[in-house]
């Protein structure tokens, strides 16, 4: 951890300024990830700005019968808030599925979206990494690659989105709210937040430098049956090999998004408009373009079976 | 003290104290945080600054420069320790690798610098700034690729490379029926709690270290002679361990480097592994290609049995001998084991949990399962057809001590319920989820190892016990205190036990399940010279005397065991010495484990849902603690058989998933309801406590029963451990799964 220094912001506008006039600077939440980066010296920041005071801790619903959830909401209080449990079940369900109970205790809702890649290599400050040291090659495409994408990845980069509730609010057509440095105020839809890695892997997202994300908005409920399913090498406290986010209409229709298959929660037009189609055909709209390596390429077959066990699942409570 | 010949009745027989269950009398200690562990000896080393373990980048080849003048410079820096100024250093008895690497590298994250700071931070940081140059060479990193290769290793802890009894090729190739398969586990880490850790502090050409180590004698005799120095010049103090399950049977990177960094500053300097380096720094379990043979009647009774083992090591290292177990534990007049040993460039491989056995049964108790089915014969029955109640290698002139391996199959059958499993696999279903049973043997062999002691108690009847005994979390302290108790007719809570100091009599150490049986011997024999001495004062006659409330007592007289001692105190020390009953009895531990598992029909995520044990391990000592421990060890099974696996990128001869995010190990929610049964045994053959080892038993064949049921739910066999989603699907065509 390279030294640096520390304030506690007084104002959403005082961080936004001094962030982007400080070098170096970035803000701090919940800390689950950054700090261990930093450890690392995967990150370097100079200067941390401490965001957890500004009352960007509210869930309140919008003027449009939508749910505007703070950026410092912690994942816990999140995940069992009424309206999020009665309304966006998803949610609740994927936010539970994440990390451990302690780590959901202290992680945010901003914090959970800009969480960084597991890939191994990426860890490992001896190995190229062009997300982390770009043009440096990647370790990963012909290494221990069982864990990473298989869709949306580049040259450059397979790796992959860890996080489990930035699936469901993809799911549910979240709209990222961020503040800039000039005070200016914008809303960029979830499906355009997070980037595809392409030729620049280390740019993740569509925040610019001093841009605060200061709350994410739910639209208004679609209804529907909700279900949350992720797969992975052990009961708990692990990383998806792939999750599913669905939600299903009384018609059949359906909607989908996945986890542990790409560099951003994946969801594909194409997908939803074959849920009357059955999982296989889900699974085959959603993964159309997939490069796997030989190491990851079950995560197709096991696509298409988890999403089975989605489709059981809605049978079930039907 | 000789133990040479069985044991007779004796004080332990008493069962007052040993054999109840107890509490840990060092958990008060360990959840009130007042527990010393070797990384917060603030009491002993107030002074005490920070190392960092820099470790190497490349796996083979030589530093051709170091470049640490940024590094010194950085803020907080104190000294740098590299081969270049460290001095001439030897190396260890058990070491393999050098803990301190240059210019030679021998293996990934070798340690190759410590850098010395004021704070942790400021180390960590100027060890980023330390610039190394590297030449590297091309290694060797892929077991399966150089197996042909690979040659017998020496003789070792595991006993000779080979073994053969009869006419193995003969009477296979004749066998109607036959079992012929290639089975492998990966590379494990041993994932303790707490990592390497080490404070260490010189006064004068003195040099005492706290630390974290299981063989307290070894690792200050290895220390001596790494830095060449006398060894009654090295005190090494480990009084608490937070787990080590091997890693800490030797002398590591931390200890070397935080006594060469103490003398580099001139003040105490402590070191702990960080948890990403502990996988490539430290030692690991090897992976295994295993070939397994059976050639069987109609019935299931072998005739001829072969295991043929494959793993790899650095040059001068040891073998993964995982065809122990065969060589005992079933039935067979033509036999074959054999061991081959291949260089490879990865880390140091070593003991971990049960080295041997833990991943030989993965594979012999797999076979098994195949066998029974081959022959249609139920699961247990087949092993109890194939029970042997000699050393099959030697014939009946070699009995084991003791056997109840059949008492446990058949009473852990009953106690889990085992009729209900239907024999034809991918029956069982309820809702999502594919039920299956699996059964395998638990085999361990029984070692035990020479363990001193002193004794003393006090003007108040207070009992001290000393020995460098280690309690790796296992409960040496309680068993230790329970026999001294016992021997001596005083209460549990008026025992104090001091553990783990090389100025203590040097004991067995924790390790291969030795330690429990061990170091109460040795406890119970220097109880034996003290009761000899208190009886003198007493004017009784030894072998008369009995000992009980705090009283010695023949016939109608008593007196208090305080007032013999008087003020000054009275002390004893002795050794319990192992003579040739090992050699002539098999000696060994046994039990069954039997698993039911769940296997998602659609995701072939796999759920075990109860795991049950039945145990014959002699004495159990104090079975709260080795019920623990035995849970302990089903709970590593459940690991081994389903997640735990080291990736080698063969490219850069490395383990990649070097993290606890990424190496996994089961967590609460991968553990259901374990129900454990110790059987009554004593053998008097083992030791005069007439116990034995227990705490390794419970890994062994818990991962084959965990395999077996897998099968029995799925119809899907998988050879290649861990036995992951992706394997499952590979397979899925034609099974139960969906």
């Amino acid at each position: 951890m390279k030294p640096f220094t520390y304030t506690r912001a007084a104002s959403v506008e005082e961080a936004v300024r001094s962030a982007s006039s400080v070098q170096g600077a970035r803000f701090i939440a919940g800390g689950t990830n950054l700090l261990d980066l930093m450890k690392l010296q995967i990150e370097t920041p100079a200067h941390l700005i401490d965001i957890n005071h500004l009352g960007l801790d509210r869930i309140e619903t919008t003027a449009g019968g939508g749910l505007r959830i703070g950026a410092l909401v912690r994942n816990t209080e999140l995940a069992a808030d009424r309206t999020v449990r009665r309304d966006y079940a998803v949610l609740s369900r994927a936010l539970v599925a994440g990390a451990s109970g302690q780590l959901r205790n202290k992680a945010t809702t901003a914090g959970n979206l800009l969480q960084r890649t597991r890939c191994p290599y990426f860890y490992d400050t001896r190995m190229p990494c062009n997300k982390r040291r770009p043009g440096s090659g990647c370790a990963a495409i012909k290494g221990m690659s069982r864990s990473l994408a298989v869709i949306g990845t580049s040259d450059a980069c397979i790796a992959q989105h860890p996080s489990d509730m930035a699936v469901a609010m993809r799911l549910l057509d979240a709209s990222v709210d961020i503040i800039g440095a000039d005070g200016a105020r914008r809303s960029v839809p979830i499906a355009d937040f997070h980037l595809l890695p392409g030729d620049t892997p280390h740019i993740e997202n569509a925040l610019k430098p001093g841009e605060l994300i200061t709350s994410v908005t739910l639209p208004k409920p679609i209804g529907g049956t909700h279900v949350y399913r992720k797969v992975r090498d052990r009961a708990s406290y692990a990383f998806a090999l792939v999750s599913v986010a669905a939600v299903f209409d009384r018609d059949g229709q359906g909607r989908f998004a996945f986890g542990g298959l790409a560099p951003k929660p994946w969801r594909v037009a194409a997908a939803d408009a074959a849920a009357r189609s059955g999982a296989p055909a889900v699974a085959e709209a959603a993964l159309d373009g997939a490069r796997p390596t030989p190491l990851n390429a079950f995560k197709q077959q096991l696509t298409a079976r988890t999403l089975a066990s989605v489709f059981r699942q809605r049978e079930a409570r039907a | 003290m000789k133990f040479d010949s069985p044991a007779t009745s004796n004080p332990i027989d008493r069962g007052r104290v040993v054999g109840i269950p107890q509490d840990r009398i060092d958990g008060p200690a360990k959840v009130t945080g007042t527990a010393p562990y070797a990384y917060e000896r603030h009491d002993a080393a107030p002074s005490a600054v920070y190392g960092w373990i820099v470790g190497s980048a490349i796996a083979k080849g030589r530093i051709k420069a170091i470049d640490s003048q940024a590094a010194q410079a950085a803020p907080g820096v104190l000294g740098i320790v590299t081969h270049q100024n460290a001095g001439p250093l030897d190396k260890g008895n058990m070491n393999t690798a050098h803990l301190l690497g240059g210019p030679q590298i021998e293996h990934f994250e070798q340690a190759v610098a410590l850098v010395i700071a004021d704070t942790l931070e400021n180390a960590r940081d100027a060890a980023r700034l330390l610039r190394i140059d590297y030449a590297p060479e091309k290694g060797r990193f892929d077991l399966a690729a150089e197996m042909g290769s690979a040659v017998a290793p020496e003789t070792g802890f595991g006993g000779p490379a080979d073994t053969r009894a009869g006419d193995f090729d003969a009477a296979f190739a004749r066998a109607p029926v036959r079992i012929d398969q290639r089975y492998t586990t990966p590379d494990q880490s041993h994932a303790m709690l707490e990592p390497h850790a080490t404070t260490a502090a010189w006064n004068g050409d003195q040099l005492t270290l706290w630390t974290s180590n299981q063989m307290v004698s070894w690792s200050a005799g290895d220390l001596a002679k790494t830095l060449r120095i006398p060894k009654e010049n090295v005190r090494l103090v480990s009084p608490y361990i937070g787990g080590g399950f091997g890693a800490k049977l030797f002398l590591r990177a931390d200890a070397l480097l935080a006594a060469l960094g103490a003398r580099t500053v001139g003040r105490p300097v402590k070191v702990a592994i960080a948890r990403p380096q502990v996988p490539n720094n430290t030692t690991h379990r090897p992976a295994t290609i295993q070939r397994v043979r059976i050639g069987a009647n109609r019935n299931g009774v072998i005739d001829a049995i072969a295991h043929d083992v494959w793993s790899g090591d650095l040059p001068g290292g040891g073998p993964e001998t995982a065809a122990q177990q065969t060589r005992l534990l079933y039935r067979g007049d033509h036999r074959l084991t054999t061991h081959r040993l291949a260089t490879l460039d990865l880390p140091e491989g070593n003991a971990m949990r049960a080295p041997g056995e833990a991943v030989g049964l993965l594979a012999l108790e797999v076979a098994m399962d195949e066998l029974a089915e081959a022959c249609n014969v139920d699961p247990v029955e087949l092993r109890i057809r194939n029970d042997v109640q000699h050393d099959p290698e030697v014939g009946p002139s070699r009995p084991f001590s003791s056997r109840k391996f059949v008492e446990c199959l058949r009473q852990g059958a009953d106690r889990f319920g085992w009729s209900r499993r239907h024999p034809k696999p991918g029956q069982v279903r309820e809702g999502r989820w594919l039920v299956g049973m699996g059964v395998a043997s638990a085999f361990r062999n029984n070692l035990v190892a020479r363990s001193g002691a002193r004794i003393g108690v006090d003007g108040k009847g207070h009992v001290t016990v000393e020995t460098d005994m280690t309690d790796i979390g296992t409960g040496s302290y309680t068993i230790i205190a329970q026999t001294a108790a016992e021997m001596l007719g005083v209460p549990l809570a008026a025992v104090t036990v001091r553990l783990g100091d090389s100025r203590f009599p040097a004991s067995s150490g924790s390790g291969g399940q030795w330690g429990a049986n061990s170091s109460t011997s040795g406890v119970y024999a220097a109880a034996w010279a003290l009761r000899g001495k208190l009886a003198e004062k007493a004017g009784f006659a030894p072998d008369q005397a009995v000992f009980e409330d705090g009283m010695i007592r023949q016939g109608n007289q008593s007196k208090p065991i305080g007032s013999l001692a008087g003020r000054e105190g009275l002390w004893a020390e002795d050794q319990i010495e192992f003579g040739d009953l090992a050699k002539r009895y098999a000696q060994a531990t046994f039990g069954a484990h039997f698993c039911e598992v769940g296997v998602d029909i659609d995701t072939a995520e796999v759920r075990v849902r109860r795991m049950g044990g039945a145990f014959a391990a002699g004495r159990i000592l104090n079975p709260k603690s080795a019920r623990s421990q035995v849970i302990g060890a089903m709970t590593m099974g459940v690991g081994a058989a389903l997640m735990e696996e080291l990736s080698v990128d063969t490219r850069f001869g490395f383990f990649v998933n070097h993290d606890m995010a990424e190496y996994l190990v089961p967590v609460h929610a991968d553990i259901p309801e374990q129900d454990v049964l110790f059987l009554d045994e004593l053998d008097d053959k083992s030791s005069p406590m007439k116990a034995k080892g227990v705490g390794e038993l419970g890994i062994c064949g818990a991962g084959a029963a965990v395999a077996n049921a897998i099968y029995n739910a799925t119809g899907i066999r998988l050879r290649d451990y861990p036995l992951t989603i992706d394997k499952l699907l590979e397979r899925g065509e034609g099974s139960a799964l969906a």
